[in-house]
């Protein structure tokens, strides 16, 4: 028990330990909102183009599907590897030059765009087609009606479901390491290797618990706020 | 086409299928300027589909619409264009339920007819007014009671101007006592002289109301006149049979 406490919490170790694990995790939370950021804006775009009508925009709409599919079957790592490893290796210009941090961005980007988008998709589903039909039968248009009537009703319901998966986004910034972004996780290697100590891996375990719980906390309390509100409806 | 230009809205020979089902049948009607006329029948008969062909919210298989001197079916029409001079309402209301009244009546305007926020504002106010929900300007949907979500939803449809109303069943989702006020409003439109076609189990008030009533069965329009002629003293033994039923249920 005793070794265990001092592999794991050593005092001295916390006190050089969370400093450096700090620094890498600046890098995880910023990787976690520039792809944050991005999955709201492409997911959206993908839900809609899934979403169009007519027999003309079914090539769109199958890239879209193929992309989705593609995407959520793919474990991470293996999207990770190929752009931190594979894409530089081709020597293909301006794809080849990114940093290894953009090629982080883009892995996380992929996988969860598609993940995200089927959660859009359900939100805008889930909007009952009377709403489109009383919008569309004021002379809305096709866009003015997901844009002012389907959209913002999708996107209330969807929010719980969508806090969710950043939240494993947040965990999953930590596998951009295996490409060599020096971030919290690989930050505790290295404090490791230097300390023989595994204080650095507590630390960032407590980084990423501190960053969730509120996330975690806040998701909660929309769900119930939303139950509470559907069961004042029912009454 | 002699005569189609009298009318303000005229249908010839209109026929719409769902696959095999023949919904609507050969359906000629016609409707003057500031005419009410009512669609009566029994469930089933094909009256909200009718109305939903008027404002192509359903294709017609076959036969012409004519609205306002302008033929709709052709396929050469501008959809959105046309359903902003045609006001819809539905059974359901249909509010948005995130927008508040004033917004549900402001959007369209706004984002339609190019009005400005302001414009489209004391508008929605002045209709509010004549609905006698100016106080509920600011309240969500949910807030609201059947009838008087019912009454904004005629609102948002008079917001847009329309030169013809179709309203489906507005009373049917409401309990009992709040029918009358949706009535009332659709009486006082129709004094103002509207023109609409209106689908209604509400047999008296078509009798009110009405300039002409249409009897539809099996989508077809079985017998249509006066709404005298056609509660006194109906030619068609179908139609007699349906009235003898409604009587029955307490409804006339
Ligand atoms: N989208 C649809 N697809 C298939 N069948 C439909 C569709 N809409 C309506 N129908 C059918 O068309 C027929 C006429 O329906 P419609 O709603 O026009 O009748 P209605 O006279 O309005 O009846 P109610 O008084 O119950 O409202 C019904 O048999 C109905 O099942
Ligand atoms: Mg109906």
């Amino acid at each position: 028990m005793g070794k265990f406490l001092h592999a794991f919490f050593s005092p001295l170790g916390l006190r050089r330990a969370v400093p450096q694990i700090w620094d890498g995790f600046q890098t995880n939370i910023k990787l976690m909102v520039v792809a944050e950021l991005l999955v709201l804006i492409f997911a959206l775009l993908i839900a809609i183009v899934r979403g169009l009508p007519g027999r003309s925009t079914f090539p769109l709409r199958a890239l879209a599907i193929g992309y989705t599919d593609f995407f959520r079957g793919t474990p991470l790592i293996l999207v990770a590897y190929v752009w931190g490893f594979g894409i530089p290796a081709l020597h293909a210009g301006f794809i080849s030059n990114r940093s290894l941090f953009q090629y982080g961005i883009i892995s996380l980007t992929l996988v969860y765009t598609a993940y995200v988008t089927e959660v859009y998709r359900a939100g805008i589903e889930s909007v009952h087609p009377s709403q489109r039909m009383a919008a569309r039968s004021l002379g809305l248009t096709y866009a003015q009606t997901l844009r002012h009537v389907v959209l913002p009703q999708a996107i209330r319901r969807v929010v719980p479901p969508l806090l969710n998966d950043f939240i494993g986004l947040q965990k999953d910034t930590a596998i951009i390491t295996v490409i060599g972004v020096t971030e919290a996780l690989a930050q505790a290697g290295f404090y490791s290797n230097d300390f023989f100590l595994y204080t650095g891996y507590s630390v960032a375990a407590v980084f990423f618990v501190i960053l969730t719980i509120p996330f975690a906390r806040f998701t909660d309390r929309l769900i119930k706020e939303r139950e509470r509100r559907e069961r004042a409806q029912l009454v | 086409m002699t005569g189609a230009e009298e009318h303000f809205v005229s249908l010839e020979g209109v026929t719409k299928r769902f696959d095999e089902l023949v919904v609507l049948q050969g359906i000629d009607l016609t409707v003057d300027l500031h005419q009410v006329v009512c669609l009566i029948g029994a469930s089933g008969s094909g009256k909200s589909t009718l109305l939903r062909c008027v404002n192509l919210l359903e294709v017609v298989d076959e036969g012409t619409i004519v609205v306002d001197g302008e033929t709709i079916t052709n396929g050469n029409v501008d959809t959105n264009a046309l359903r902003r001079k045609i006001g819809i309402v539905f059974q359901a209301f249909n509010l948005f339920p995130h927008m508040t009244v004033m917004q549900n009546i402001t959007l369209a305007p706004r984002k339609t007819r190019g009005l400005s926020k302001a414009e489209a504002k004391t508008q929605a106010r002045d209709l509010l007014a004549r609905i006698g929900l100016l106080e509920k300007a600011d309240e969500y949907p949910d807030r609201l009671s059947g009838g008087q979500q019912q009454r904004v939803a005629i609102a948002r449809a008079l917001a847009m101007s329309p030169t013809l109303m179709l309203l489906d069943e507005v009373t049917s989702a409401l309990d009992p006592q709040l029918v009358s006020e949706v009535l009332n409003l659709v009486r006082e439109l129709a004094t103002t002289g509207m023109t609409m076609i209106i689908a209604t189990h509400e047999m008296s008030f078509a009798r009110e109301v009405a300039d002409k009533v249409c009897f539809l069965d099996g989508g077809m329009i079985l017998e249509e006149g006066p709404p005298d002629q056609i509660f006194s003293s109906p030619a068609e033994e179908r139609t007699r049979e349906f009235l003898a039923r409604i009587i029955e249920a307490g409804r006339l």
